[in-house]
């Protein structure tokens, strides 16, 4: 089954060029944030007046910021801070608005009357000013901006599940699954989750991009992660002031690969639909 | 081996002559929603309405009808899936129609009633392989798991002719003949007492349905299971049962031995139903053709015969008094006013 799947792997990515050069950007991305701190060349929070603004050179890659501190260093240190923030808020929406979606998609009635009108409440919303009011009103700490990320996903995981689990409520292998002695949450964890599967990871591969930038986005108007922990939002809210006297590296480098990571899980997305439905395995 | 295949957990003669004993059974789904204060009773699709009839220990019962005349509801009801409106269904010794059908999931006698559904591309999981869909039931109601999971999963595979090196295979990897085996071996896994076969052989080629005809008769021989069989292939039916129900709009219109009611049909739908069998020497004399539709099965007349209308010899008195099956010799029954002794 794994070699299989491997296999399978290979196959997609060697078909679609697109998605491999999307994968190699992934790896390099989960090594960042696994070794970042490690890799490092200077101390991401050493400052130094000295050095403060200096262009890209070969001592200092993406040159330094206005109190003299490596913005390659911070750049690649704020990786597991993002990443894991986006992961994180993810993998809660995942799970919480995955389920939701399947049991209204499943049961109907009162159960999909709730789920539906908390998804249209919260939709309601400008969503990026929901998740501001979210972190205001909690707090500004990591835990909430990861809350705050999931909750505004949260009816987008709702919709496509529900959407993707009606398709399947009257489907006959759901039949079969009541014959094999299955109950309602049996055939809805063990039979109709494992079809929707599919299109949630892709979903997860697509908001994860947007996670990042809502993150990001919450740091870069002050509410969230706080200076000086290096974060790519807070990096370029400080450099954004320095663009217009010329010193056009401060801000770039971190906005970039911001760009470049929500590049990549968008690109990501459709290659691992491809891996991980059977239906396009030969 | 013999051991092995042998239907051991049921004791048959501890429960008496007939396996299914259904009675006055009906269905009634209520058309649109149902509003909260309202008043008047919404209209009803009668979609099974006072159908008795009885299953003997190894008998197959056919179940003919043209489409929406219940056959799927009545199937339905039968295995359990469904929640009759009225009526009793008597399995072995005991009363199944009290039980709600989600509580019946996991109980004792689920393992006795099985289905074989009509497309067996649809009714596996599209994630599951071969093997996953004929354990699952094994697993869910035989409580079989590791080594001994595996060697009944390969047991049933090969009974049905499948070879084991499909097993890791994805339903969309496999033949309609080969999924259509694999919806067999996962039915008859748990070794049922009651095998409901909803026209397995309908979305199959022509060639690919002798070998799985061939392959029920095989298996009712070895294994003992009653089943019911659900066609519109009215040779199928004469060839596999032992007797048959003809239903038409949700009401039993004639029962008996096979053979007697496709020889000798007295209802006159059975009589339009075996006349429209297509024949090499053209059609029969006394053929009756059927035309027109059937009537709508909502909020049917109750006092009008449901064929009334269609029926080439009907009179007034259809049209005022329903039929009821009367007894005919030879066990046969048929609900029409104008039907003499054949």
């Amino acid at each position: 089954m794994s070699a299989a799947a491997l296999r399978h792997a290979r196959h997609v990515v060697s078909e679609n060029p697109v998605t491999g050069f999307a994968l190699g950007l992934f790896v390099l991305f989960v090594l960042a944030a696994l070794l970042g701190p490690s890799l490092a060349p200077h101390d991401p929070l050493a400052s130094n007046t000295m050095l403060a603004l200096q262009p890209p050179s070969a001592q200092h890659w993406f040159g330094t910021d206005q109190i003299g501190r490596d913005i390659f260093s911070r750049v690649l240190v704020a990786t597991r801070l993002d990443l894991g923030i986006a992961a994180a808020s993810v993998a809660l929406v995942f799970a919480a608005g995955g389920f939701a979606g399947l049991a209204a998609g499943f049961f109907g009635g009162w159960v999909d009357q709730i789920v539906g009108r908390t998804a249209d409440t919260i939709m309601a919303f400008p969503l990026f000013v929901l998740a501001m009011a979210i972190v205001a009103a909690l707090g500004n700490t990591v835990p909430n901006i990861v809350l705050a990320t999931a909750i505004i996903n949260f009816p987008l995981y709702v919709r496509v599940a529900r959407a993707e689990t009606t398709q399947r409520r009257e489907a006959g292998f759901v039949d079969a699954a009541r014959i094999a002695g299955h109950r309602d949450m049996g055939v809805l964890l063990l039979q109709v989750a494992p079809n929707i599967l599919p299109i949630m990871v892709v979903q997860m591969s697509l908001t994860m991009g947007y996670a990042i930038l809502n993150a990001a986005g919450l740091s870069f108007i002050g509410l969230g992660v706080r200076a000086p922990t290096p974060e790519w939002g807070i990096m370029v809210a400080e450099g954004a002031s320095f663009i217009v006297s010329g010193e056009w590296w401060v801000a770039l480098f971190p906005g970039a690969t911001l760009m470049v990571a929500v590049f990549c899980f968008n690109l990501l997305g459709d290659g691992v639909r491809d891996i991980v439905d059977p239906r396009r395995r030969t | 081996m013999s051991g092995m295949i042998g239907n051991d957990p049921t004791p048959r003669e501890a429960e008496g002559r007939y396996l299914l004993d259904v009675a006055e059974l009906s269905k009634r789904f209520p058309l649109g929603r149902r509003r909260l204060f309202g008043k008047a009773a919404p209209a009803m699709v009668h979609a099974v309405d006072d159908v008795s009839f009885t299953l003997a220990r190894g008998e197959t019962l056919g179940l003919v009808g043209e489409s929406g005349c219940g056959k799927s509801t009545l199937v339905r009801l039968i295995a359990r899936l469904t929640d009759p409106t009225t009526g009793s269904i008597r399995f072995g010794n005991r009363e199944l129609s009290a039980l709600p059908a989600k509580a019946f999931a996991r109980d004792p006698d689920r393992a006795r009633i099985q289905i074989v559904f009509q497309d067996a591309g649809e009714s596996i999981n599209p994630r599951f392989t071969a093997a996953d869909a004929i354990a699952d039931p094994l697993r869910q109601l035989r409580g079989l798991g590791g080594d001994a999971l595996r060697e009944k999963v390969e047991e049933a595979a090969t009974l049905c002719g499948l070879p084991l090196a499909l097993l890791d295979r994805f339903p969309h990897q496999l033949s309609g003949g080969q999924r259509a085996r694999v919806g067999i071996a996962r039915a008859i896994g748990p070794r049922p007492d009651l095998l409901v076969l909803d026209e397995p052989t309908a979305a199959l080629d022509v060639s690919v349905q002798v070998t799985i005809l061939q392959l029920l008769v095989r298996l009712r021989e070895t294994l003992g299971i009653s089943y019911v069989f659900v066609s519109h292939d009215l040779n199928v039916v004469r060839l596999l049962c032992d007797r048959v129900v003809v239903m038409y709009l949700g009401r039993i219109v004639e029962t008996g031995p096979a053979r007697a009611v496709f020889d000798a049909p007295l209802h006159p739908y059975t009589r339009g139903l075996v006349a429209a069998v297509p024949r090499l020497d053209g059609l029969r004399a006394d053929a009756l053709r059927l035309a027109g539709d059937p009537r709508s099965p909502i909020d049917p007349d109750p006092d009008a015969c449901r064929f009334h209308g269609r029926c080439p010899i009907g009179t007034g008195r259809c049209g005022a008094e329903m039929p009821k099956l009367r007894r005919f010799d030879g066990g046969r029954e048929a609900a029409c006013h104008y039907v003499e002794a054949a």
